[in-house]
């Protein structure tokens, strides 16, 4: 007598499920991997070596032709460099065409002339190298046209240099300049007020919003659809709008503050410390208040009426009604919210960038990758900074994981 | 607290509160439509508010007392203790204007903050309902006037000219008489800006984004739903943690990138990015509602002998319809509204999007208001789509939750 005792393998049919699940998963693998991915791990490389932005441009060969002088004179110049300074190139030379018409004189040492092809081997150079070859030339037709032929040929450069991404050269110059100025203490604090007070008042904001409109009434769709406005409008709007509006010499903001007597000389607000950062923590929680307060609201719409009827038989006050029922409904998507909005505050780029370019004090950790990046022009630097924030952000991540996958079963 | 919840202590400080909110707001909203000089004053606002306080807890619900409040509030513009002093430049009619508007918001909401207050001690009840009305009504106008000013003001200035705007600041009164001139800022830039270019970029850039991000997110998410296979739960988590991702710190290795292959300053390079960045999104939006459909009706189908693909087509993606309505109303907000890419890896002003163009704009040689203009123009298609179809835009927003 057998006892009948379930499978210890994947069945056939499982097993094809798993082949079609991950059939339909590959190609968004494949594109995720690619963008994302390879990016991360290229600025890991990259925050290790030496580079800078003028870099990007690969080192190589430049030759250009022309025809000068007249009569004995008469000569094709050839003139040929390295594109960059510093950096050598190896097994430089050039090969040209050299048009019916134009007999070449003299070959200089390092070239050769087979039929019409005119090439030159200039070996190894050093950074900075540049050389004129002057060939003395016999025209049978006008100067004119066999410039034009001159011209119309083009040349084939040859030589290799050094490429920089794969070199062996490494440093820890990046991580050290970033963490050594002086300056980073000032980013680092920019950082954790932008974030924190940012993430904090866009939610207690977004809670006080909810509450208004946790009512029904006439108007309340429409408020509601107002009060997203500041989210879905593109961030170049608002963010260049609220320059205007505080803009010390033409806002009117502060010509509104002037006429009501409140100031007498105007206040540049994204343009002092430490006013700077206050506003664009103020524009933070301005823009991003509606995400909480839509949020907080389908929250506060699925909470149960009966709960409310009770407390009120029993004589709860409206304050001891919101802290004693409403709070601790409220408490997961308000954690879940903070969590969330907080990683997003940490990476904001754009709003800082558009407000006030990192200045005055306003610099955070990621306008700081830009800063370095391209306003100092070393890319070095500035993937340094952001495998600095990928580092904290992983941290963020899981402690955030932790947390959602007990709050959502996820 | 007893001595606090006294009915006349409260009425009055709640009347008094009001009455310096409501003086700002008039205040500040005629200096934004006019272009003169109100303010609010203190000691008007003090003694009127004191008076307007009683009042309204003494006799409620009555139409005499709400017109008597008018009159009065109206009046009292006129007389020394005004509770909003106008600059002299300000004509009668403005003058009764603010004297209205002051009082009409001094006499209705008062009464209904002062609905449950009475003459001697409080209960505990009656205190806090007064507040709670006071502060609802104090948020209303906060949040519309934080939320409104700047797009008045976005609006208001790209229909003005350089010298009026120089010359005040916060006139935003429009002068019809310049008819067509009106909207000169735009004609400008659609004409020698090139801004119809760029509309048109910014639009087939997005709708190209939501497609192949369809395209990609609808298997997948598909799969992450459906089907069991091994490493499921760690492959919905780490959709959640690409996401987490801050995209400056891919924007450099992708300029990086880009600059050596000759793929910058091309829009083919946008639309390579642009999808990979919302297809995290879109999966983990499509997900949860492909979860939600009910199983048995796909089971059916399997049993019927559609194949999963077919399954997927014709049952799945038609029962699912709003839900991908949604997410691509939302995909498409996200390329619509995206900075910092197309700011990075374009330079061309013949390829530029239309966040880009504006950016463009943003320099001493153009002049505010044409600035201005090209945030209106990037801001209205928006707008339109959220209002016309914002059941499914909120819904979308709600179910994409994070993406900042």
């Amino acid at each position: 007598m057998t006892v009948a005792t379930p499978p210890k393998t994947r069945g056939a049919l499982a097993r094809r499920e798993a082949r079609l699940a991950w059939g339909l998963l590959l190609p968004t693998i494949t594109i995720v991997s690619l963008v994302i991915i390879l990016p991360l791990i290229a600025i890991f490389w990259i925050s290790v070596k030496p580079i800078g932005l003028a870099d990007l441009r690969p080192v190589a060969p430049i030759v250009k032709e022309n025809l000068l002088g007249s009569g004995e004179k008469l000569r094709i110049e050839y003139r040929v460099r390295n594109s960059s300074q510093d950096k050598p190139l190896q097994a430089i030379g050039f090969s040209d065409v050299i048009p019916e018409g134009i007999t070449l004189k003299e070959i200089p040492e390092g070239c050769a002339l087979s039929g019409q092809n005119f090439s030159c081997d200039f070996g190894d150079v050093d950074g900075g190298f540049n050389q004129k070859l002057k060939i003395p030339v016999e025209l049978t037709s006008d100067k004119k046209t066999s410039k034009t032929a001159i011209r119309a040929t083009s040349i084939a450069t040859t030589g290799t240099g050094e490429n920089i991404f794969t070199n062996s050269e490494f440093t820890l110059d990046n991580f050290k300049r970033v963490f050594d100025s002086s300056e980073f203490m000032s980013v680092l604090w920019a950082t954790v007020f932008y974030t924190v007070v940012g993430t904090i008042g866009a939610l207690l904001v977004g809670l006080f919003a909810a509450m208004l409109l946790n009512k029904s009434f006439k108007g309340q769709g429409i408020l509601r659809g107002l009060y997203l406005f500041p989210y879905v409008s593109p961030i170049i709007a608002v963010a260049f709008t609220w320059v205007a509006l505080f803009d010390p010499f033409s806002g009117s903001v502060n010509a509104l503050l002037i006429q009501m007597g409140n100031i007498t000389t105007p206040i540049n607000f994204f343009g002092d410390r430490p006013l700077a950062l206050i506003m664009v923590t103020v524009f933070e929680i301005w823009r991003y208040f509606p995400l909480s307060f839509l949020f907080i609201l389908a929250r506060m719409q699925s909470i149960d009426h009966d709960m409310y009827e009770a407390a009120d038989m029993d004589g709860a006050s409206p304050f001891q009604k919101f802290w004693y029922l409403s709070v601790p409904q409220l408490l997961g998507i308000l954690s879940v919210l903070f969590l969330l909005r907080f990683i997003w505050t940490f990476n904001k780029f754009d709003d800082i960038f558009l407000l006030t370019g990192g200045n005055a004090g306003t610099r955070t950790l990621t306008v700081n990758v830009y800063e370095q990046a391209f306003a100092v022009s070393n890319i070095g630097a500035g993937a340094a900074v952001a495998v600095v924030i990928f580092a904290t952000l992983l941290i963020f991540s899981l402690l955030f994981l932790r947390y959602l996958s007990r709050e959502e079963g996820l | 607290m007893n001595a606090i919840r006294q009915g006349v202590l409260t009425s009055s400080v709640i009347g008094i509160l009001w009455a310096f909110i409501i003086a700002t707001t008039v205040s500040v909203t005629l200096s934004f439509a006019t272009g003169l000089a109100f303010k609010p004053a203190v000691i008007g606002c003090l003694l009127l508010g004191l008076v307007f306080g009683l009042i309204a807890m003494f006799w409620k619900q009555r139409a005499l007392v709400y017109t008597a409040i008018a009159a009065l509030g109206t009046l009292s513009l006129f007389s020394p203790i005004s509770p909003i002093t106008v600059g002299e430049d300000v004509g009668l009619m403005h003058q009764i204007m603010a004297g209205l508007l002051f009082a009409l918001a001094m006499s209705l909401p008062l009464n209904n903050m002062m609905q449950e207050v009475t003459p001697g001690a409080l209960t505990r009840h009656a205190f806090e309902d007064a507040i709670i009305r006071f502060l609802t009504g104090f948020g209303y106008i906060v949040f519309t006037a934080i939320v409104l000013i700047p797009f008045y003001v976005m609006v208001m200035t790209s229909l003005k000219s350089q010298q009026a705007l120089l010359k005040n600041p916060l006139d935003f009164s429009i002068d019809f008489e310049r008819g067509w001139d009106l909207f000169r800022s735009y004609s400008e830039l659609f004409g020698q800006f090139n801004f119809g270019n760029y509309l048109w970029t910014s639009f087939y850039v997005s709708v190209l984004t939501v497609i192949i991000t369809l395209l990609f997110s609808v298997p997948g998410a598909y799969a992450v739903a459906r089907l069991r296979f091994k490493g499921r739960a760690a492959f919905s988590r780490s959709i959640l943690l690409i996401y987490m991702v801050p995209m400056i710190v891919l924007a450099l290795p992708i300029y990086i990138g880009y600059s050596m292959t000759g793929l910058r300053n091309t829009i083919i390079g946008l639309i390579m990015i642009y999808p990979v960045t919302t297809i995290p999104v879109a999966l983990y939006m499509l997900q949860g509602y492909f979860r939600g459909l009910p199983v048995e009706v796909e089971e059916a189908g399997l049993m019927d002998g559609l194949t999963r693909l077919q399954v997927i087509l014709k049952i799945t993606l038609p029962l699912s319809l709003p839900a991908m309505v949604s997410v691509s109303l939302y995909v498409f907000m996200i390329a619509w509204n995206e900075f910092l890419l197309a700011f990075m890896l374009l330079d061309d002003p013949s390829k530029f999007t239309l966040t880009r163009g504006v950016t463009m704009l943003n320099s001493s040689e153009v002049p505010r208001q044409h600035l201005m203009a090209g945030a209106v123009i990037a801001t209205i298609p928006i707008m339109v789509l959220f209002l016309g179809l914002e059941r499914f835009m909120t819904k979308g927003l709600t179910a994409g939750s994070v993406k900042g």
